[in-house]
């Protein structure tokens, strides 16, 4: 997209260029300061990346297991054996899930929020929406155990009977639905709101005029979202999944809480078993002795990095779109 | 804000020849009655096929609607039409399908945490309590949360605010984007590894027992970039007018910032600071690692182990009796009716304190 140029990256910001430091002493400790916070923010991230890996390292040195594609968690034990190959996959396929799910959905909800609510209705229902982020984690982690799990086993059955051919739904253990398709589930309510939310702010982005135009054209309402707020919101949906996304590889407690752990993995998502990095953390932490928490650091490592990658992708989506979209307002 | 599109419906034909442009199109009461109709024949389908669950006649009642409205909709109208009433109903389907899951969430944890609370409840410790006996109560983790929380506000709210007054009336160049970005990243992180790290700081390096005040820095850095991007918001919605007038006064930067810029953002931000509270007082995993948890009431965040809401529901989760889940559910209560206070305090706020640009 059009790169902004110097001359309007000189203009942009609302302060007033001009004004010079007097030199009062005031002034210079008042400057010190905000810029030492802002420097203070970008030490912190540094040193959660260089300590981290320095335990990290600890741990990996005494490994006797290969730490990509060991199938075990025994860090406590002599020789220590530990790997992420199950905490690895894991933790992408119940995101994946929660991702195949939520991002249609919240698509949805934004486009009747933009478009389709009544004008008055659509900030209560943002609200609404934004009440579901507000709730904190380990609540949704005891109402997806105690509630949803028993409340899917009609689903489950259901998906076992009729797709159990496709592999991924064939339900080989009896057992209640302590799963990742469970977790997938759950995960997908937790970042509804964050998808909802960017998606519904690009979406009231998209211009007037190319909307009115294709009405003028005769399209009817959907023909309208197709053709102009679709194409226009593409890169911000991208964007919001993505953040979601972040959010639900980190999530420990409802993982946690739902989820009953096994070191296998199994490409049936209905079966009980499997485990999360941040899940892995949280059970183990309890029985860890120092080593055995120099592992659970490393496995942090992998999981921060996995982050960081994900949503520093998705914010320089986003920032290519704001000039993008600026150079057009 | 909103934009609702109105439907172009075709007017009703008038001539005995109908042009394309003029055909029929459904009456307003059609979506209605097909509502109605399908409703109806989901109910009949599935009593009679001796079908248990309530929400399978919801889908086939929901399935019947799209079909019905769609081929009503392209005999009537045409193809086109049919489309845009199919996307609609779809539209609205995610929106219930979003609905559904908050009401239950709320409806769940109100109807089995009223069970137990009580004042009993919210004054008791779990001091000599069995986890699987009944009683005990839920003060220790409501105290342990509240210092927790503020002290971490203490930490986050002055360097967030900093940072955000650095972005917006300091920063330049190749810093300024630095922190940025980063500010951006860093709301990603995860919360149990803010734990981790903290937990190779303060605890395996400088070799510090578990307190409230190791989980208070946890919760700070996940705190930190929230109120910095809030904050930047609302400074950024100070009209430059006011910073001009104040400069040419003679008034020194800071004090133009001090006394006119950050006063009139105030109440966005504190609204910011006050969502920033609401999110972290619901976190776990941090104050799992670093606080340890106490059935005892210990109101020192500086020494010895705390507990705090959010923990204490994983606690009593993870002992698995009837009686500690009613507890869980209590617990769960009180920290969402927290939660929605300060939620709602917050939006007040905002409210009662709108930026004033007109002056």
């Amino acid at each position: 997209m059009a790169s902004t140029t110097p001359t309007q990256m000189d203009t942009a910001p609302p302060v007033v260029s001009g004004a010079r430091s007097t030199g009062r002493a005031g002034d210079k400790i008042f400057s010190g300061l905000s810029k030492g916070s802002g420097i203070l923010l970008l030490t912190i991230m540094a040193s959660i990346a260089v300590f981290l890996t320095y335990r990290a390292t600890l741990a990996l040195s005494e490994n006797e297991g290969n730490f990509l594609t060991t199938f075990d968690w025994n860090a406590t034990g002599n020789p220590p054996v530990f790997g992420i190959a199950v905490l690895l996959y894991g933790t992408v396929v119940s995101s994946i899930i929660a991702m195949v799910i939520a991002v249609p959905i919240a698509v949805g909800i934004a486009l009747f929020i933009s478009h389709y609510a009544p004008r008055k209705l659509a900030g209560p229902l943002a609200y609404v929406v934004d009440l579901l982020a507000a709730v904190p984690s380990i609540v949704y982690g005891i109402w997806g155990a105690l509630f949803l799990v028993p409340y899917l086993g009609g689903l489950t059955s259901w998906l076992n009977q009729y797709l159990s051919f496709t592999y991924i739904f064939d339900k080989t253990q009896v057992g209640v639905d302590r799963s990742l398709f469970t977790v997938g589930i759950l995960l997908a309510i937790m970042i509804l709101p964050i998808v909802t939310s960017v998606s519904r702010e690009v979406f009231l982005q998209v211009p007037r005029m190319n909307e009115e135009a294709a009405l003028a054209l005769g399209a009817t309402r959907w023909e309208v979202i197709r053709m102009s707020v679709l194409p226009f919101g593409r890169s911000g949906v991208i964007s919001a999944s993505m953040l979601g996304l972040g959010r639900a590889l980190g999530e420990t407690m409802a993982v946690a809480t739902v989820l009953s752990p096994s070191f296998l993995i199994s490409g049936h998502l209905l079966d009980p078993g499997g485990g999360t990095f941040a899940q892995n953390i949280a059970a183990k932490f309890d029985e860890a002795n120092e080593f055995g928490r120099d592992a659970l650091i490393a496995s942090g490592l992998v999981l921060f990095l996995l982050t960081l990658l994900v949503n520093g992708a998705a914010r320089m989506i986003i920032a290519r779109r704001k000039e993008y979209s600026g150079a057009n307002a | 804000m909103s934009h609702a599109l109105q439907d172009p419906r075709p007017v009703k034909p008038r001539s005995s020849a109908p042009s394309s442009l003029t055909r029929g199109g459904l009456p307003r009461w059609a979506p209605a009655a097909i509502a109605a109709l399908s409703a109806l024949l989901g109910a009949g389908i599935g009593a009679v096929a001796g079908l248990e669950s309530r929400m399978q006649w919801g889908l086939i009642a929901a399935l019947l609607f799209v079909g019905i409205t769609y081929t009503a909709s392209s005999v009537v109208e045409n193809r086109r039409q049919a489309k845009d009433r199919v996307a609609t109903s779809l539209v609205w389907v995610c929106f219930l399908l979003a609905v559904v899951p908050l009401l239950s969430l709320l409806g769940v944890t109100i109807a089995r945490g009223i069970k137990v609370l009580d004042g009993y409840f919210l004054s008791h410790s779990m001091a000599g309590v069995a986890g699987f006996a009944p009683g005990g109560g839920v003060y220790h983790a409501l105290l342990g949360t509240i210092e927790q929380v503020l002290l971490a506000t203490a930490i986050a709210a002055p360097i967030g605010l900093l940072t955000a007054v650095y972005l917006v009336e300091y920063g330049r160049g190749r810093l300024a984007k630095a922190v940025t970005f980063f500010v951006d990243v860093m709301t990603g992180i995860p919360s149990i590894v803010a734990g981790l790290f903290i937990l190779t700081t303060w605890t395996l390096m400088l070799e510090q027992g578990p307190s409230g005040f190791a989980g208070s820095l946890a919760l700070s850095i996940l705190m930190m970039p929230v109120v910095v991007r809030s904050t930047e918001e609302m400074l950024k919605l100070v009209p430059n007018e006011l910073r001009e007038a104040s400069l040419a006064l003679g008034v020194p930067k800071w004090r133009t910032i001090l006394k006119v810029v950050l006063p009139t953002a105030i109440g966005g931000i504190s609204t910011g600071v006050m969502l920033a509270v609401a999110r972290i007082a619901g976190e776990t995993a941090p104050i799992m690692l670093l606080v340890f948890g106490n059935p005892l009431i210990n109101d020192n965040p500086f020494e010895g182990a705390q507990s705090s809401l959010p923990l204490y529901i994983w606690e009593q989760y993870k002992v698995g009796s009837e009686d500690s889940f009613d507890r869980a559910w209590a617990a769960a209560l009180v920290l969402i009716a927290f939660v929605m206070i300060l939620n709602l305090v917050a939006r007040g706020i905002a409210r009662w304190k709108a930026p004033k640009t007109g002056r």
